[in-house]
């Protein structure tokens, strides 16, 4: 088993309707975020393109957060879901730092806090809270290794990318271009 | 004008419903009054709403914790309105019941208007205030001089209680600061409007054009939702905007188009499609009228006059004009929404429903859809008293083409200079941020001054509300119950709205203000039922539903009576119109006095360094009401001046610069407002998003956070037809440093 998401540009159009579906499903305190969108444009008026996403943590699967972490708070858990035990996590913020995509922030309680593709949901057979509330259905979310998943399916018909391959990480979260 | 509503079906609250009431769904056992079905939500998890956010109404869940608190709010997978998907700001409404800057107790003046000062007040004593002023009125000027303006659910209970006291000059701001325009238009030429939800059928459509329509950023979920799904499908997307919005990011074609010309691209569009017989000859002979006189009015329109206008190159006219035609009918001009920018809009949107009309799309697969409502009894109450006067006697003969109160002709009417057929004389404000709402503030604030009472309900301290004399707290949607939203679909549905918790502090449902100021006008009889929940009990079952099943299922969707969701082969119309055809040409508009069809005129373009003020919407807010709400202030809490790299250089301006605006009044932006430099925007306009700027401290967090573009339109181009407020033709230049004068001014 192997979770991942792709995120389809063409059909986001940044509302972030994924940032506060997740602030709410988890609790996450106002102020902070484990999601956000970016937008990127190219080109001079009128001769224009532009490019959303939405972005959050990208479970790699060779995880440099997890790697540095001194008391093996971050780890990986069920369908290469890294996750960050907030009892063992001491707050150093090694993780914050070798993260390429900048997917951790410290919470308020002391711990670091990050996207869990809302195992919580999953286990219950639910998509995480950013896939199910999306309007625009843009986020596709399944196991890698099952070849009829949402994910799978959508990855052998479009062409898509992930973000700073060359930091090698192996990153989880596709985006349909 | 004849306004028959056939296009529309109208689902009756008979044996057709009965069935499915009894089929379909079988009753809880074991809860047979409403009294105990409520007490059994304490215990729910969850409990069934529908959105007050925005006009969308999305039914969806309120789900709480386990310590019983407000927790998330998520889309009810029956709604035809959003398919189990919320968008940001319904998922956000929790931040409504959380906001704590809320209105919490009663608040009666003890200051002249324009500070504000005010004592706390127990509801007796401010109804009681309130119910005096009222006969006061009543008694002096006559029950005609009270208006109400009104958004949102409360509308139907303090109409109710305007129209019992003796006035029928009930004016939504949606009318003629919003929709108002479209729905003329598309009355004038289909005898029908738009609706809202609009009846696009966008998720089966080939071509969606869009006309400074934004949908992606105007968060109109099923909206959203369907152009998604289109793009799926390879729906062609053309879109007409000034700025690259979020629409023109997602299209095949975008035109650039020269703020304030597109009724000329219409007409060059009308031209094209005619002249090269791209139009649905058989639907325009069966269906419409006016088709000789349309070809004559527009062949001097073609896509080259169009160019030096429009700016948009004739091959790219033409090109999408070849788009549609190859689309239709499955196709769709959208009418829009928000449509009040220069004043000649009516006109505009009937260029754009004649469009429609050639491209057969009106009633047609990915076209326009036929909307389905079910019907639902209303409780018995006395004859609504005649009044003596209605709005359009302030000012006869003017806007003769509105259907429904003018919301700016009743603030005129406030204001004596105006010499008004008849003085208005007291306001009750519910759920709408006048100040905010309607351009030139001033005006607003003289009428106020001038007012005998001004009373403001509202969930939140607004610059409104400042203003008012009584100030009344409502509780929010999420705690409370309203009337059930009947809204027309492709299917008849009806949706419930429950408390999911208990009112916070003082706050009070809007059913049960006006219930009680109507006691103590002693017009109880128009309110029978006491409390609401009985009132939707013996409403739902007359429709074979009960509160019970409409608690555990939230939203019923019915089945429609006859498989007519599109016109039906040949099928025998009837319009609603004057000549019972689609009219190509208006008599109703011919007989007002208009323009039987629409006409190009050229606008006012800004001055040397000035730049048109162009406004939007961002997808987390809704006009200027969410500005304080916690969860989506988390998401965007101030908005910014687009500026165009060109523009920027020229006057030495940086990203994140703080400036302020002055517009061709010489108003400054009370605020100053930051600049987000991009080429997303033309370099003869601005952009911001409407509805930051607030001047209102009790807000703590929205408080001077960005800068209000209402306050900047003090230029109001008026539609001569109905009304509508045109809003887009201001323009603004920028100062980078306030002058010491200019500060303590």
């Amino acid at each position: 088993m192997r979770y991942a998401m792709a995120v389809d540009t063409k059909k986001c159009v940044g509302c972030s309707d994924c940032v506060v579906a997740c602030q709410t499903e988890n609790n996450v305190p106002i102020g902070y975020c484990r999601e956000w969108v970016v937008e990127v444009m190219a080109g001079t008026y009128p001769q224009l393109e532009m490019e959303i996403r939405s972005e959050r943590c990208n479970h790699c699967v060779n995880a440099p957060c997890v790697r540095c972490c001194p008391t093996g708070a971050s780890h990986f858990s069920d369908g290469g879901i890294v996750l960050v035990d907030p009892k063992k996590c001491i707050g150093c913020g090694a993780c914050i730092a070798s993260c390429p995509y900048d997917a951790r922030y410290p919470h308020p309680d002391g711990h670091v806090d990050k996207c869990t593709f809302c195992i919580h949901r999953i286990k219950n057979g639910l998509e995480p809270a950013c896939a199910s509330v999306c309007p625009t259905k843009c986020i596709y979310f399944g196991d890698m290794d099952d070849p009829n998943s949402n994910v799978s399916v959508v990855l052998k018909k479009r062409k898509f990318k992930t973000l700073i391959p060359e930091a090698g990480t192996d990153p989880q979260l596709y985006f349909l271009i | 004008m004849t306004n028959r509503r056939q296009f529309i079906k109208i689902t009756a609250f008979g044996a057709g419903a009965l069935a499915i009431g009894s089929g379909a769904y079988k009753a809880m056992a074991g809860f047979s009054s409403t009294t105990e079905a409520a007490k059994l939500t304490v215990n729910l998890t969850r409990t069934p709403t529908y959105c007050e956010v925005c006009f969308w109404k999305c039914a969806g869940w309120v789900y709480k914790n386990d310590e019983g608190k407000i927790w998330k709010i998520i889309g009810n997978d029956d709604d035809q309105h959003c398919n189990g998907r919320f968008c940001p700001r319904g998922t956000g409404g929790v931040g409504m019941y959380f906001d704590e800057d809320r209105l919490k107790t009663p608040l009666i003046r003890t200051s002249e208007r324009g500070k504000q000062i005010f004592k706390q007040a127990s509801w007796d004593e401010a109804l009681t205030y309130i119910a005096t002023k009222m006969k006061d009125i009543a008694s002096k000027h006559g029950p005609e001089s009270m208006a109400l303006f009104t958004h949102g659910s409360g509308s139907s209970y303090f109409s109710t209680l305007l129209k019992a006291y003796g006035s029928a000059n009930v004016a939504e701001p949606s009318y003629a600061q919003c929709r108002g325009p479209r729905d003329e238009a598309f009355m004038a030429t289909f005898g029908e409007e738009a609706y809202s939800p609009e009846i696009t059928d966008i998720r089966d459509t080939k071509c969606l054009v869009l006309i400074g329509s934004h949908i992606g950023e105007n968060m109109h979920n099923g909206q959203v939702q369907e152009m998604s799904d289109a793009i799926d499908k390879g729906a062609t997307i053309i879109t007409v905007d000034p700025r690259f919005s979020t629409a023109a990011g997602k299209s095949k074609y975008w035109l650039p188009i020269k703020p304030s010309t597109d009724i000329a691209l219409l007409l060059a569009w009308i031209h094209e499609i005619i002249n090269q017989e791209y139009y649905d000859k058989k639907y325009v002979e069966k269906y419409c009228s006016g088709f000789d006189q349309l070809k004559e009015h527009v062949k001097d329109y073609t896509p080259e006059w169009a160019y030096g206008i429009t700016t948009i190159a004739p091959d790219q006219i033409r090109k999408t004009a070849k788009e549609m035609a190859n689309a239709a009918p499955a196709v769709i001009v959208h009418p829009g929404r928000h449509v009040t920018w220069y004043g000649d809009d009516t006109q505009r949107i009937r260029a754009v429903a004649i469009l429609n009309a050639l491209l057969g799309s009106w009633g047609r697969r990915g076209g326009f859809y036929r909307p389905s409502k079910q019907a639902v009894p209303s409780s018995e109450h006395p004859e609504f008293p005649t009044p003596a006067k209605t709005w359009s006697d302030a000012f006869p003969g003017k806007y003769s083409v509105a259907s429904t109160p003018v919301s700016n002709a009743l603030i005129d009417a406030s204001i004596p200079e105006n010499n008004p057929g008849f003085a208005i004389k007291g306001w009750i404000v519910n759920g709408t941020n006048l100040v905010n709402t309607i351009p030139n503030q001033a005006n607003t604030l003289k009428a106020i001054q001038n007012l005998d009472l001004m009373v403001a309900i509202d969930t939140m301290p607004m610059e409104i509300t400042g203003w008012a004399d009584v100030i009344l707290p409502e509780c929010t949607y999420l705690e409370r119950y309203d009337n059930l939203r009947v809204s027309p679909h492709r299917k008849p549905a009806i949706a419930l709205r429950m408390p999911a918790t208990e009112p916070l502090n003082e706050t009070k449902p809007g059913y049960w203000i006006a219930r009680e100021l109507s006691k103590k006008l002693g017009l109880e009889a128009f309110f029978p039922f006491e409390k609401q929940e009985d009132f939707l009990d013996w409403q739902l079952k007359k429709i074979g539903s009960s509160l019970e099943e409409m608690i555990r299922i939230g939203v019923k969707t019915f089945e429609r009576e006859a498989d007519d969701l599109y016109f039906a082969n040949d099928e025998a119309i009837e319009f609603p119109t004057d000549s019972g055809k689609i009219e190509l040409y208006s008599l109703a508009f011919e007989q007002a006095g208009f323009d039987p069809m629409p006409k190009y005129i050229a606008h006012e373009e800004p001055p040397a360094g000035f730049y048109r003020l162009i406004y939007g919407r961002a997808p987390m807010h809704t006009f200027s009401r969410t500005a304080n709400n916690p969860n989506l202030t988390d998401l965007m809490d101030e908005n910014t001046v687009w500026i165009n790299p060109k523009v920027a250089k020229e006057w030495g301006i940086v990203n994140d610069q703080y400036i302020w605006l002055k517009n061709q009044d010489e108003i400054i932006s009370e605020f100053s407002i930051k600049v987000r430099i991009t080429e997303r925007i033309r370099w003869d306009s601005i952009y911001m998003v409407h509805g930051f700027g607030h001047a209102q401290k009790q807000m703590k967090r929205c408080f001077g956070r960005g800068a209000s573009d209402t306050q900047l339109i003090t230029k109001v181009l008026t539609d001569p037809l109905m009304g509508g407020t045109g809003m887009r033709g201001n323009f603004v230049t920028f100062i980078t440093e306030k002058t010491e004068q200019e500060v303590a001014s």
